[in-house]
């Protein structure tokens, strides 16, 4: 038997959906807030792109 | 309506919910994770990003929770027979045993990831550890091994503090292990006033609980004898570098009052209990979550104080 699109389970599951959908979401913005603060803090360095390259060329 | 229709709408019913799975996290359980991993962030000498250090405790808790749905998943059985814990989610038929495994197995691989990218990798290895050692070590080898477990399964509830210092400072000192040994030490005095009056849950279990294998007058000895040992520790504590004056007065007024209890659970017999229902039992029980959080409380008031040269000796 076909679900009708009002059938009781997508209630049930509609809770289940919407929490694990926000959590997903919350995640998105606190690994977002996290590189922006890991990526301005002082100690932050970019890796040497042009040393790892020569050393790519030697090899 | 058919058989068919009865027997889906009854599936439905035990379909698990967002609050299923939460309940898996042992969420009361992790609130003191959070509280004490929090205190051993702020208390370390060392300042944190707010979003690090928000996103090192929301891992941690994480962690913790872990932990929990991987324990849930592995007593399933026993849970089922005890009063305190039938209606948890997979005794209750709201979440398959397999499906606790793999939650919890996901989220502890996520949490120590994660905790190692945010603050360190060093962190993230202790919270790594902290999961084998209370879902391998406590839950799967000594739990039904030793009557020991309470002060075994302790540690791994006293290790959040230490997890909450390393994600701060990236290194081990003192410190951490006095707020370690304040939960470890606290741990085996409140489980075991908690078993003495639920003594029939454990028995029904065969979980070889302290009450059951040596009685209750051993268990009440042992509650006295930890509590003294933990007033020497909790006091002393107070004249480390996370102590002061505030801690030291909630220390000496806290612990007078657990001695109290304790030497009260002493001298009771079982038909006093019984006469009261375990009054005083329940009493201490109820004392000694005030008193690890009043504890926790005032490391994190002295360490908050001290910026503007309150907190601290």
């Amino acid at each position: 038997m076909a679900l009708r699109k009002e059938h009781e389970i997508h209630k049930r599951r509609s809770g289940l959906n919407k929490g694990v959908g926000i959590l997903l979401a919350a995640f998105v913005v606190l690994i977002m807030a996290l590189t922006m603060v890991k990526v301005t803090s002082a100690s932050f360095k970019f890796p040497d792109a042009q040393s790892s390259g020569e050393q790519g060329e030697q090899n | 309506m058919s058989d068919a229709s009865i027997n889906a709408s009854r599936a439905y019913e035990d379909e698990a919910s967002f609050g299923d799975y939460f309940a898996l996290l042992k969420p009361r359980v992790m609130s003191l994770v959070v509280f004490t991993a929090l205190v051993g962030l702020l208390a370390a000498p060392v300042s944190v990003h707010p979003v690090v250090g928000f996103c090192a405790i929301l891992f941690i808790a994480i962690g913790g929770g872990a932990s929990g749905a991987l324990n849930m998943w592995w007593d399933a059985d026993i849970d089922k027979v005890m009063k305190r814990t039938k209606s948890r989610p997979i005794p209750a038929g709201k979440v398959e045993a397999g499906d606790a495994l793999a939650f919890g197995l996901a989220l502890s691989g996520l949490s120590v990831i994660m905790l190692a990218l945010a603050a360190n990798v060093f962190a993230g290895a202790f919270l790594a550890f902290t999961i084998f050692f209370y879902v391998v070590v406590y839950t799967m080898w000594l739990k039904r091994a030793t009557p020991q477990n309470i002060v075994i399964g302790g540690a791994a509830g006293a290790f959040p503090p230490v997890i909450g210092w390393i994600a701060a400072t990236g290194t081990m000192s003192v410190e951490p292990w006095l707020m370690f040994l304040l939960t470890f030490m606290w741990t085996p005095p409140h489980f075991w006033a908690l078993a003495l009056f639920m003594r029939s849950d454990y028995d029904d279990a065969g979980v070889p609980m302290l009450t059951v294998t040596h009685g209750r007058r051993a268990t009440r000895i042992h509650i006295l004898a930890y509590t003294v040992l933990l007033a020497v520790l909790a006091v002393g504590t107070a004249f480390s570098g996370i102590g002061g004056p505030i801690y030291l007065a909630v220390a000496v007024v806290l612990n007078a009052l657990f001695l109290h209890g304790a030497w009260k659970i002493t001298r009771r017999d079982e038909d006093d209990s019984e006469a009261d229902n375990f009054k005083v039992e329940r009493s201490f029980f109820k004392l000694s979550l005030l008193y690890l959080f009043l504890h926790f409380g005032a490391i994190l008031a002295e360490a908050l104080l001290k910026p503007y040269g309150l907190g601290g000796w």
